[in-house]
């Protein structure tokens, strides 16, 4: 937005980087520290406008800090996160307008328990976007229907199972009209029979053209929809590749090791 | 019996009542109340006393009590005497407001209570503004109503305030302000700035730490002497002071509770859709930590309302204050007990009333999780 025609960047640019049209997020040496212990140790990362990426790595590589990072659940200590060309500092109004930027799904859905399917999927438009309720109502009918339940509208999320809450969840993201989706393990915390529901919607996203990170261990998923494969292993990105690449062809030995563990069984 | 024998395939079965003896009346009897030797036992001990213990009660307060009659001489002793209520009735109810005025009382009383149950007719439309009304509506028409000086009304002053009258008052500004107060203090204890986290932790601590009597004792003895010469605060206002801050500490706490309790998710998850806050504390959070501690915040209520008691410490006469002071009469000398009992029969109507409707609300706001 900030660029002019001939792809240069204006002087009114709200950051002195570099940051192209194309680029969703874009995060420079990044650190981030719990008290003592390093999770996030320099990780430089650029994601397209369009690109979906998924994240895998052992439980405690710092996946979820590094994906957390990016909405501001957590905050990094040093480096530079910029996100839909804002930059995330302590500033509470470039919080706020990059969190309404971007949609987030949880391992466990976190549905608002005290109000309808409705009610979730129009909260955030009517009080954030300021979107009349009748509009709002119609708008989370369409995502309803696209994550295929809308009959479960006037319901509360305790009366769903976990496949139709996390599939709420995705549509209460999608209510908000985000430019970025993040996943952080969300089929982990499925019944199996439970978990194809949830990566056909997740699927039909990606070839919609939304910008995905995900992270998860569903290799299949990863193989069908990713531009790129990322392995993280002790809070740093050892690798990345395109999927059929990273599969077949792993570069570190932690790589192969993880990769043997997870498609062995 | 051909019918039970008959053979279906699985999942065709079709249902059939319930055996006899597991419902009706044998059946609740069965299960309840004699459902092994020692309950059956238990059953027929409870039985047992309660025939020994009732009947005298019942005899005592209602078949061989006075009811008629103006003086003590009507009162022929062998039950209770209520001629003793029924003449300190007005000052039971009013304290010493003055006759003529009493249907200002009676006005406010009757505008809550039709706003009360507009609040519980079923689908009625507009609710939250009712309920607002009561918060914030109602409170400035009681205080016109009730101190007057105003709106042709000639002024009470509180001293003449008494009875259950005072009793309400009390407690109604002790819950009505409580809550708000107490929310914000539980909010300010789980703040992330230092200063506001440091001042609430210390407002709930100091109130908490101090027992109900000594913040009475405090607020009319102590207040004035720090306040500048001529300068003076009705004693009411001072006493309503006290039973503010010190509910508000409690409510703090059980609030807090509430929020512990919620998962770290339902904020996180509230955040990520891009809600401050304000928004996320008032749409998401608050909304379910209320939920879940309504028996503490009820509980609050009804220790609170049962506190109001206290008020007579410093010399204003609530409801069981005004009893005494009857029972002090040289010409009512002995008729304590009616009067206790009555009080008694009083404070429980309106704390069983608060706990039924917590019940009622608890199981309305449930969404089955
Ligand atoms: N709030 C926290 N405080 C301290 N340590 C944490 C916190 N959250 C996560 N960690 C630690 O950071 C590391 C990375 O966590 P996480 O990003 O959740 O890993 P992953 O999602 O890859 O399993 C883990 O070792 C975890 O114990
Ligand atoms: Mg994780």
């Amino acid at each position: 937005m900030s660029m002019n025609p001939e792809g240069q960047e204006s002087p009114a640019s709200r950051s002195q980087m570099t940051v192209s049209e194309e680029v969703a997020i874009q995060m420079n040496n990044v650190h981030k520290w719990y008290g003592q212990f390093h999770v996030l140790k320099d990780i430089n990362l650029t994601v397209n406008k369009g690109e979906r990426i998924v994240i895998c790595g052992p439980s405690g590589s710092g996946k979820s800090t590094l994906i957390r990072c990016i909405n501001r659940l957590e905050e990094h200590q040093k480096g530079q996160i910029i996100v839909d060309n804002i930059e995330l500092t302590g500033d509470l109004k470039h919080i706020e307008l990059v969190r309404r930027e971007v949609g987030m799904l949880f391992q466990h859905f976190n549905l608002f328990p005290h109000l309808t399917v409705m009610e979730n999927c129009t909260l955030a438009p009517i009080w954030v976007r300021k979107m009349p309720k009748a509009e709002a109502e119609e708008a989370a009918m369409t995502y309803l229907e696209r994550v295929k339940i809308p009959e479960q509208a006037e319901k509360y999320p305790g009366q769903l199972s976990g496949g139709q809450q996390q599939r709420v969840a995705i549509a209460r993201s999608l209510c908000m009209n985000p430019k970025v989706m993040l996943f952080d393990e969300p089929t982990s915390a499925l019944d199996p029979e439970m978990i194809a529901e949830v990566l056909d919607v997740m699927v039909n996203l990606a070839e919609s053209g939304m910008t995905m990170l995900c992270v998860t261990h569903e290799m299949g998923f990863a193989r069908k929809v990713a531009n790129r494969v990322i392995f993280m292993d002790g809070g740093e990105i050892i690798e990345q590749n395109e999927p059929e690449e990273f599969f077949h062809n792993p570069q570190s030995e932690r790589t192969k090791l993880f990769l043997s563990q997870i498609l062995h069984h | 019996m051909s019918e039970r024998s008959q053979s279906y395939e699985t999942g065709q079965h079709p249902d059939l009542p319930a055996p006899v003896t597991s419902t009706g009346v044998i059946g609740w009897l069965r299960l309840n109340l004699f459902a092994t030797v020692p309950n059956a036992i238990l059953t027929i001990l409870a039985a047992l006393f309660l025939l020994w213990f009732i009947p005298p009660i019942l005899d005592w307060a209602i078949f061989s009590a006075d009811w008629a009659g103006q003086t003590r001489e009507d009162c022929s002793r062998e039950g209770a005497c209520w001629v003793f209520i029924k003449v300190w009735f007005r000052q039971l109810m009013y304290g010493r407001y003055p006759v003529e005025e009493i249907w200002r009382i009676n006005l406010a009383y009757v505008i809550a209570l039709a706003a009360g149950i507009l609040l519980f007719v079923p689908g009625l439309r507009g609710k939250p503004w009712i309920g607002l009304f009561l918060l914030v509506g109602f409170p400035i028409i009681a205080f016109f109503l009730f101190v007057g000086g105003s709106f042709g009304l000639p002024e009470v002053e509180t001293p003449l305030w008494g009875g259950l009258f005072l009793t309400l008052v009390i407690s109604a500004v002790g819950i009505v302000a409580s809550l708000p107060m107490g929310i914000l203090l539980a909010l300010g204890r789980r703040s992330n700035m230092p200063i506001v986290r440091a001042l609430c932790v210390t407002f709930i601590e100091f109130w908490r730490g101090v027992p109900l009597i000594t913040v009475l004792f405090m607020a009319s003895v102590m207040f004035p002497l720090f306040l500048p010469e001529g300068m003076n605060f009705d004693k009411l206002i001072r006493a309503l002071l006290g039973v503010m801050f010190f509910s508000s500490a409690y409510m703090a706490e059980v609030v807090r509770g509430g929020l512990q309790a919620l998962p770290k998710g339902q904020y996180e998850a509230a955040q990520a859709l891009g809600l401050n806050y304000w928004k996320m504390m008032g749409l998401v959070i608050l909304p379910q930590a209320l939920k879940l501690v309504i028996p503490g915040i009820v509980n609050t209520f009804i220790g609170l309302f049962k506190d109001t008691t206290l008020v007579l410490i410093i010399g204003l006469f609530d409801f069981l204050g005004m009893v005494q002071l009857a029972g002090t009469n040289p010409d009512w000398l002995g008729f304590a007990i009616e009067g206790y009992v009555f009080t008694a029969f009083g404070f429980w109507i309106f704390c069983f009333s608060m706990s039924r409707y917590s019940q009622h609300l608890e199981k309305k706001l449930h969404t089955g999780h």
